[in-house]
């Protein structure tokens, strides 16, 4: 899909985007780059991406009426359950997907990098099931907060490694991925987000554009028109966003917001939301909006949530924030923890705390009694209990 | 002409290079490192710019820029020592930093202060050849800087060429793939390599980076390149032995 918010051939979306990376890099992210359309777009990766979605990962996933949270907040709201894909969240739509391209272009081990363990799990899933070699990169604050998914990556085969470097949280993976890929190019990084140098923020954004894809014919079922009013989505790096905004966001009369992790408050100096506090930078190989201070060291970011502890923003995002096309807004941890329990006492459905976030919005908004609302569910709260039992009675 | 072209005038062998990390072990080390590579006889001086997230650069050069940013080094500072060595200072500096450094700092300003510390060389390991040629040709050409490209084991014929044409150092050829480290010894893959390059008479001189840490790799690199720069090793020695003891670690290589 052509759109103006495709990214030109140097990978940029407006100023944002490109492949910042050094020398060292440029054989592998140029070796995609020749062939990630070409073979997304084949036939064959069609046809067997679209069979595991369905028989592996249990797609297409319900798009459910909530009928209490709707009554709750007087309008119409869809929830869309990538919770209840294989792996409890959007991001095996994206490894699914990649698992397929690497083997394409003759990959053995894989890397990836990952916050909350979700695409970490996803990707020693997938690894698992075509018999590849894996290693994830996570920060060591994350492993001890995200514990069961650490359980689940080494259940699969998949060697943890943890990164000790700055906020020990999902940049530093980042980082650490990277400088492993940088010493062994042989190795397929399997990027968790619509983040890092071009091709990889398109080529996770089309995995991830089946959400939205299926969006349209679910609403047209059951609404009779396959545009919602509003798409709520919430945002670290922005793949389950990407996903859920991906075949709307030339139709400009569906209001898209994404919502940033605010941490104890945007201006508490602990905090995510990367479009309030940020300004141009570079990061992991790309430019984009960037948590930075006056000489450009990136700043370390703050969320309950460590899928969106990220300082940075994918460069579709930012180019969505700076065009106006999208609207941010941002939830603190409080806040997330309270939707986190209003949804699951309403609606009987656990979300996680990244999730949770989006779901923190509705309060804030002046909604209509017939606007058509979606949020993407982008995945379950198991991983999270330990935190949700913590702050439950406070 | 270019300091370093000037440079490779007067000798084009064996040239050694040492990278520190400016603000490491303390805040005021920056000059009393440059003073003391400046005795001890090293033939250009990599400075490096201290940034949180240095992508290509190993544990070493990691631990020692975390250090010296929570010393409280930034860009102001380090322009700031830079200018007090510059009248004195005779061995050439070539700046080493991370593009978002000039991004925010902003690129004209950047460029500005460099040139008045009378440095003229500089390294961006994450600029791409496809922005030097989009942009940053151009603005570095206004201020007469040049940067130096990197070229890897992995990097095609074409490209080298193509670098070779764009450069008016140095080529900073890239010892493995690897993140700057030491790693003891020279391969029979790297001597390949560096046979490789070497073969293709390329105009530019070549200095190998990334794994050179004593006397035995630097004479290896020296055989097939103008020279060599040493950068974890040296810094590890500086970590544990102190700026007095600089000339301690250069001697043994040099002589």
């Amino acid at each position: 899909m052509k759109s103006k918010f495709s990214p030109d051939k140097n990978g940029y979306f407006g100023q944002f985007g490109g492949a910042f990376i050094p020398e060292l890099l440029y054989p592998n992210v140029k070796e995609l780059e020749d062939n990630y359309i070409q073979i997304i777009e084949s036939d064959e990766f069609q046809t067997e991406y679209k069979s595991l979605l369905k028989d592996y990962v249990g797609r297409p996933t319900p798009l459910y009426l909530a009928k209490r949270l709707s009554e709750k907040y007087g309008a119409h709201i869809y929830l869309k359950r990538e919770d209840l894909n294989h792996t409890g969240a959007h991001k095996v739509n994206n490894t699914v997907g990649q698992i397929l391209i690497a083997k394409k272009l003759g990959k053995t081990k894989i890397i990836a990098e990952t916050g909350a363990g979700q695409h970490g799990v996803a990707t020693a899933t997938v690894c698992a099931l075509m018999g590849l070699d894996c290693t994830v990169f996570m920060g060591e604050k994350d492993i001890e907060r995200q514990a069961p998914n650490v359980a689940r990556m080494k259940m699969l085969g998949a060697k943890v490694v943890p990164a000790t470097s700055g906020s020990k949280t999902l940049k530093d993976a980042t980082n650490e991925a990277i400088r492993y890929w940088i010493q062994n190019p042989e190795t397929f990084y399997l990027i968790g987000s619509v983040v890092g140098p071009h091709p990889h923020p398109d080529m996770v954004a089309r995995l991830q554009a089946i959400i939205s894809e299926e969006m349209k014919w679910q609403l047209k079922e059951k609404t009779g028109k396959e545009n919602p009013d509003t798409i709520i989505a919430c945002v670290g790096g922005g793949s389950n966003a990407a996903g859920a905004f991906y075949h709307y966001m030339d139709d400009e009369d569906v209001e898209l917001i994404a919502v940033e992790a605010a941490g104890l408050g945007v201006n508490s100096g602990e905090s995510a939301a990367t479009s309030q506090l940020g300004e141009v930078g570079i990061i992991h190989g790309s430019k984009t909006i960037l948590m930075q201070d006056e000489y450009g060291q990136i700043v370390e970011p703050y969320s309950i949530s460590a899928g969106l502890d990220y300082p940075g923003v994918g460069p579709l995002h930012a180019f969505l924030y700076e065009s106006k096309r999208a609207i941010f807004m941002n939830a603190t941890d409080k806040e997330a923890l309270t939707a986190a329990y209003e949804l699951t006492k309403i609606e009987g459905i656990i979300p996680a705390l990244e999730t949770a976030h989006a779901l923190a919005v509705l309060p804030k908004m002046d909604l209509k009694k017939d606007q058509v609302v979606v949020i993407n569910l982008s995945g379950r709260g198991d991983k999270d209990l330990e935190t949700y039992i913590e702050h439950l009675d406070k | 002409m270019n300091s370093i072209q000037q440079l490779f005038q007067q000798k084009d062998k064996n040239l050694l290079s040492i990278y520190f990390t400016c603000g490491f072990p303390k805040l005021d080390d920056t000059t009393k490192v440059i003073a003391a590579l400046e005795k001890s006889k090293v033939d250009f001086i990599e400075v490096g710019l201290p940034y949180s997230d240095p992508l290509a650069d190993g544990p070493t050069i990691q631990d020692s820029s975390h250090k010296a940013l929570q010393n409280g080094i930034n860009l102001d500072i380090v322009f700031e020592q830079l200018m007090t060595i510059k009248e004195t200072n005779k061995t050439p500096l070539v700046l080493m930093g991370y593009l978002n450094q000039m991004l925010k700092y902003g690129e004209d300003k950047f460029c500005e202060k460099v040139i008045d510390c009378g440095i003229d060389t500089v390294i961006i390991p994450d600029l791409p050849m496809v922005e030097f040629e989009n942009h940053y040709q151009l603005l570095f050409d206004k201020y007469g800087l040049t940067n130096v490209f990197l070229i890897t084991p992995n990097t095609e014929q074409e490209r080298i060429k193509k670098i070779d044409r764009y450069t008016k150092a140095f080529i900073y050829v890239v010892a493995s793939s690897s993140i700057t480290g030491a790693k003891g010894e020279i391969s029979k893959e790297q001597i390949a390599y560096f046979k490789r390059i070497k073969a293709m008479n390329l105009k530019s001189k070549l200095i190998v980076g990334f794994g050179i840490s004593d006397k035995s790799t630097f004479n290896t690199a020296c055989q097939f390149a103008n020279g060599a720069i040493i950068g974890s090793a040296f810094i590890k020695n500086l970590d544990k032995n102190g700026v007095d003891k600089i000339d301690d670690f250069i001697q043994p290589i040099l002589n």
